[in-house]
């Protein structure tokens, strides 16, 4: 690249991330103003809730809410994202299991997600275990249907001269198989986040004694507006910076053979 | 001399393909034996789609689904023979560069080496780094021709390696099997639609059908391959092996000069 598209290049981008912050603060500055002429306690103003959220912060009680919070989407998010693609390649490579648990998929599909949490806590008791369980199920028919459609389209040439040559099951599985699902599981991991970390607040709300679904129940209680915000605006940001510092870096690594 | 163990030898009785829905299946081959030498250069030629590569897949060990036999001498220390393969489209991994291309079909411990080695061999020694989206059709051919040898095959296939290139390109690429071949000599067999190719190629011709392919005869090429670059020598030879083959005629018409 010449020195001047580099240039370029930089500009650009530069453009952009000042056109997303613009939008951010013009977001704040209508948020502030509504607050300010409203005077209501079911409003309270971006001023105090960042206050709020610095004083959470302070006496560390925000740290260690999301921090649990954080544990229980990861742990959900990677039981759901290992069992949703052994579950989407074994259907996408054999018809016979395809047929037969295609119906199952569909069921859990469309099974609403509260429904299988209260089910999780009542058969298997109010633990974490059943707490996580209960979010990775949410999440593995979506999973499997997405990786489903990978396995079914992994290119068989590839499969023969890997066999041809008797690179065996590991290196054929991490060099032939896997880069050519990596779009699936990029796709998957994507809407996975975003639904588990939605669906752990509730899992917490209704049977947990810690965690960001857990505090905003209390402020739901005193009617404590300000407090939810606070809390919402610091996990969105977070999950917003997963994306940025871990998807993105890993997605165009993974991409980086593409012309 | 004593009679020597073939290299390869193939008796293929039947080999059919399913079709769907109750109609009938698809005789691919039929009675097609061979038997190739250690160290020879064998092209198989016949007309396009007359199951040349449902027979390599087959001694490749991809298909098992035939009736019949092939059997593979076992390597010097006894371990079973090691086959290389060249496919049509040259199969490389879009995803790995050349280097790991390559590297994937090698004990790990040895890799590093004999990737280097083979690279300079087949002529591009700063290559390894490229993805293979990067490469052009010709060094796409020689990375898949580097990668085949770098095993050390007892037996290597190569399926119509130079088809859709351009002339240049194909005489290079021939120039260059040719180069390794004499430098690490194996067994080879050669699928080819173009009999000027098998002939400036092989020591021996095995002439293939139309489908249910079976052998309908052979050529033993014995003018050296020195002398076979100048164009009168090949139009002779294979104006003689066509007045003995007239089947083979429809096939020739298509591989005609460009």
């Amino acid at each position: 690249m010449s020195s001047s598209a580099a240039q370029r290049a930089f500009w650009l981008r530069a453009f952009s991330l000042a056109q997303r912050i613009g939008s951010i603060a013009l977001l704040i500055a209508i948020w502030q103003l509504a607050a300010e002429s409203l005077h209501s306690r079911m409003l309270p103003s971006a001023s105090a809730v960042f206050i709020e959220l610095a004083r959470l912060c302070a006496d560390g009680t925000l740290p260690f809410n999301l921090g649990i919070t954080l544990a229980r989407v990861t742990a959900a998010f990677l039981v759901a994202m290992t069992v949703g693609t052994a579950i989407g390649i074994v259907m996408g490579r054999s018809r016979t299991l395809d047929v037969l648990f295609d119906s199952w998929l569909v069921l859990l599909l469309n099974l609403p997600a509260l429904v299988i949490i209260v089910l999780a806590y009542v058969w298997f008791g109010l633990t974490e275990a059943a707490a996580i369980g209960a979010v990775a199920v949410n999440k593995i028919p979506a999973v499997a249907v997405t990786l489903r459609e990978g396995a079914r389209a992994l290119d068989r040439n590839y499969s023969q001269m890997a066999q041809s040559f008797h690179v065996g099951r590991w290196r054929t599985l991490r060099h032939v198989i896997l880069p050519q699902l990596y779009p699936y599981l990029f796709a998957a991991a994507r809407s996975g986040l975003a639904l588990v970390w939605k669906i752990v607040l509730i899992v917490e709300l209704l049977g947990r004694s810690n965690g960001v679904g857990f505090e905003i129940q209390l402020y739901f209680q005193q009617f404590d507006v300000t407090g939810i915000l606070a809390y919402t605006i610091a996990f969105v940001a977070v999950i917003q910076l997963i994306e940025w510092v871990l998807f993105q870096p890993l997605e165009r690594r993974a991409g980086r053979w593409r012309p | 001399m004593a009679p020597v163990t073939p290299a390869l030898l193939a008796e293929i009785r039947e080999k059919r393909y399913a079709r769907a829905r109750g109609a009938a299946s698809h005789e691919a081959l039929a009675g097609l034996s061979l038997r190739i030498a250690a160290g020879e250069l064998v092209a198989l030629v016949g007309p396009s789609g007359c199951g040349k590569t449902t027979f390599l897949n087959i001694v490749a060990g991809l298909d098992r689904d035939y009736v019949g036999e092939v059997r593979l001498a076992p390597r010097p220390d006894g371990r079973p023979a090691r086959v290389g393969y060249v496919f049509q489209e040259p199969r490389l991994l879009p995803w790995r560069t050349v280097y790991e291309n390559i590297a994937l079909v090698l004990p790990p411990d040895r890799a590093d080496a004999v990737v280097k080695d083979m690279l300079t061999a087949v002529g591009l020694p700063g290559a390894q780094d490229l993805y293979p989206p990067q490469l052009s059709v010709g060094m796409s051919r020689r990375v898949a021709i580097a990668r085949a040898f770098a095993i050390e095959p007892d037996l290597l296939l190569m399926d119509e390696p130079f088809v859709s290139l351009d002339h240049d390109t194909v005489e290079q690429l021939r120039e260059l099997l040719l180069t390794l071949w004499r430098a690490r000599p194996t067994t080879v067999l050669f699928v080819t639609h173009d009999l000027r190719e098998a002939l400036v190629l092989a020591d021996r011709l095995v002439l293939l059908s139309a489908p249910p392919a079976h052998v309908v005869g052979e050529v033993e090429v014995s003018l050296a391959r020195s002398q076979r670059h100048s164009g009168p020598e090949i139009e002779l030879l294979r104006d003689e092996v066509l007045r003995h083959h007239r089947e083979l005629i429809g096939s020739a018409a298509t591989s005609a000069p460009k």
